[in-house]
């Protein structure tokens, strides 16, 4: 099939004529229609205002094939906001001009403000308040819902539990064990140069083990899951909340806190100190590598040199940091999806936010731990 | 002169898996009518319009708009024909981030031609013509009701000065009042601007008032086309069940009343 049936030249045309009484006319013809004048439109624009200046000018539009709202917009302004005083146009076009009135005004754009940026501050201020407000309210509300639901425990959500365990434990393993696995084998391998200056290669256990069990492997799973599993669990939240799911849920008298938040805050719980069992011991696996490749120092005596180098207080406040990591990431998470608003914006800043927040928590709750617990592990 | 056939569909098979939805579809719309899609739910008229858009592409057959073939052409010849046509989504599809003036602005600013002067000009008219006034213009999709969602959402269908409109379910989630207006806004622009229409719908009184035509999808292909009074006299067993229902007697009969009047 020839194309150019298809898609012929459009041409909007614009003639200056000098009409027999010898007043200024103006002759327009071909189709003026938005994707005929779209390619040269600004220098018709031009020509029109030229035109349009001198109001006497006779407009004879009988020329003009088709014509629609942006092509007769185009018109009304060049005649400033008004119909031409002498104007020749096709019946059939009359209709369109008809629709145009004086332009109308746009609401005002705010006017600049001095106090601006205390302004912000204060809503900032504000927000967070909010935000503190909010996170008390819903820790408060899953409290006394789970307290509730603790009478009749066969009314638990065992399955959404397991899934969450599930989907935040045992499918978060293999990228754990990469990460934790290459952040043993650089510590070890950077430690082990600094200590072999020093004829200290034996030490290597002790700053592995504690390093490892006391603070990285926590932390590290910990930023993983809330990278990972928070994310998720926001987005997922704020969806439904943008679909209008848990106002279904509410209707039905099913509490969301129960069957939505309680099921992600006790699968973290659980699944968390397992995970980070699991880091520990493949960071200590890629640590014990490293230190045999660096230093020549065997598997068997780093195994068994391991429980006397590191003291079993360090485990056990590293597994309860976790679970403490897992309640706070899942409950971010949850303050965080549900305040998200029905649109794409929103739901983009509160993952963000999700996660940033998450994030940070995780590290200042690691402080305070390591303050609060400094006197227990060490010799 | 243009070609009059300004969407052609050729032996169109759909299928997804083993469920066979459309079974060789044809069909042939004509510049300035407007047909209307009716079927039974699931039997793939929204589908068979996102084929038209190029949404989806068919297992089987050929969708040509423009005289321009979906499947065979030039990613730059579909995108020329792309601004040719509006569509009206069910649910709207209005840019969220945005705010009403910019959902209608946008296609226009995509331009790159257009000066924001007579953009806004443009703008502010199309929001005019579907009834919402200027002071909404700056509010943002989640703020507005469901019915202007609609209405605003046909503004912006209608920016660039469509030939052809696809418009999905238009009446839906819009009361009695705002329904029969709307029906008499696209009447207007289809005689003012030559539109060519192609609608999905339910409700039997839009369908009554706008259609020229009617194709009416069942049992994975097209069981009927022609005008309503052909279609209304045909005797095949959905078409009987959806215009010879209660529903259907109603808005026909009242069809036949205001014809008599």
């Amino acid at each position: 099939m020839p194309q150019s049936s298809v898609l012929p030249r459009l041409e909007a045309q614009l003639r200056s004529t000098s009409r027999p009484d010898g007043a200024a006319g103006v002759e327009l013809s071909g189709p003026w229609i938005l994707r005929a004048l779209e390619p040269e439109l600004a220098n018709l624009a031009a020509q029109l205002g030229e035109f349009g200046r001198d109001f006497n000018r006779h407009w004879d539009l009988s020329g003009v094939t088709r014509i629609d709202h942006a092509g007769a917009m185009l018109l009304w302004r060049a005649w400033g906001g008004r119909r031409a005083r002498n104007l020749t146009l096709r019946p059939e076009h009359e209709a369109l001009f008809a629709g145009f009135g004086a332009p109308r005004p746009l609401a005002p754009p705010p006017g600049r403000d001095g106090l601006a940026p205390l302004r912000m501050l204060g809503a900032q201020v504000l927000t967070f308040a909010e935000h503190a407000r909010h996170f008390v309210q819903l820790v408060g509300r899953l409290v006394i819902d789970t307290g509730r639901l603790l009478r009749h425990p066969r009314n638990l959500p065992w399955v959404e539990i397991s899934a969450s365990i599930y989907r935040t434990g045992a499918q978060a393993l293999g990228i754990t064990a990469l990460v934790g696995f290459l952040v043993g084998v650089v510590l070890s391998y950077l430690s082990s140069q600094q200590l072999k200056t020093f004829g200290a290669d034996i030490f290597i256990i002790n700053l592995l083990g504690v390093s490892v069990i006391r603070e990285l492997g926590p932390v590290l799973a910990a930023i993983l899951v809330a990278g990972r599993s928070g994310s998720a669990m926001t987005a997922q939240l704020g969806v439904m909340c943008v679909t209008e799911e848990l106002d279904a849920m509410t209707v039905m008298g099913i509490p969301h806190t129960v069957r939505l938040m309680l099921p992600k805050v006790l699968g973290l719980a659980i699944s968390m100190p397992l995970l980070v069992a699991w880091t520990d011991s493949i960071a200590l696996i890629g640590g014990m590598v490293a230190a045999k490749w660096e230093l020549g120092l065997s598997y068997n005596l780093f195994l068994t040199r391991l429980p006397d180098a590191v003291p079993i207080a360090n485990l056990w406040l590293g597994l309860g940091k976790s679970v403490v990591f897992g309640i706070l990431i899942a409950l971010i998470a949850c303050h965080f999806g549900l305040r998200i608003e029905p649109n794409t914006e929103s739901l983009g800043a509160g993952t963000t936010s999700s996660v940033v927040t998450a994030i940070t928590m995780v590290i200042v709750v690691d402080a305070a731990f390591a303050v609060m617990f400094r006197n227990v592990g060490s010799f | 002169m243009e070609k009059r056939c300004l969407i052609e569909v050729n032996g169109l098979w759909t299928q997804f898996g083993e469920h066979i939805v459309h079974r060789d579809v044809n069909l042939a719309i004509d510049r300035g009518e407007v047909l209307s899609l009716v079927g039974g739910s699931g039997s793939g008229k929204t589908t068979l319009l996102r084929q038209m858009m190029g949404l989806e592409i068919p297992s089987q057959g050929e969708v040509k708009v423009f005289g321009v073939s979906l499947q065979h052409s030039a990613p730059d010849e579909i995108q020329r024909i792309r601004n040719r046509w509006g569509v009206l989504f069910q649910q709207g599809a209005l840019f969220s981030a945005l705010s009403v003036y910019d959902n209608v602005a946008l296609p226009l600013r995509e331009l790159r031609t257009v000066d924001e002067d007579l953009i806004r000009d443009l703008v502010l008219f199309k929001l005019g013509m579907v009834g919402i006034e200027a002071e909404h213009a700056t509010k943002m999709p989640a703020d507005l009701s469901g019915g202007m969602v609609k209405r605003v959402a046909l503004a912006r269908a209608l920016a660039l000065e469509p030939e052809l409109l696809f418009l999905d379910e238009p009446t839906a989630g819009l009361d009695p009042d705002r329904s029969e207006s709307f029906v008499r806004l696209i009447e207007d622009l289809q005689h003012e601007l030559e539109l060519t229409v192609v609608m999905v719908t339910h409700d039997l009184d839009t369908l009554i008032a706008l259609s020229n035509r009617v194709a009416v999808l069942c049992d994975q292909r097209i069981v009927a086309v022609g005008t309503l009074r052909e279609i209304v006299t045909n005797s095949h067993r959905f078409i009987s069940n959806f215009f010879q229902g209660e529903r259907g007697k109603r808005a026909l009969m009242a069809v036949a009343e205001a014809l008599v009047k």
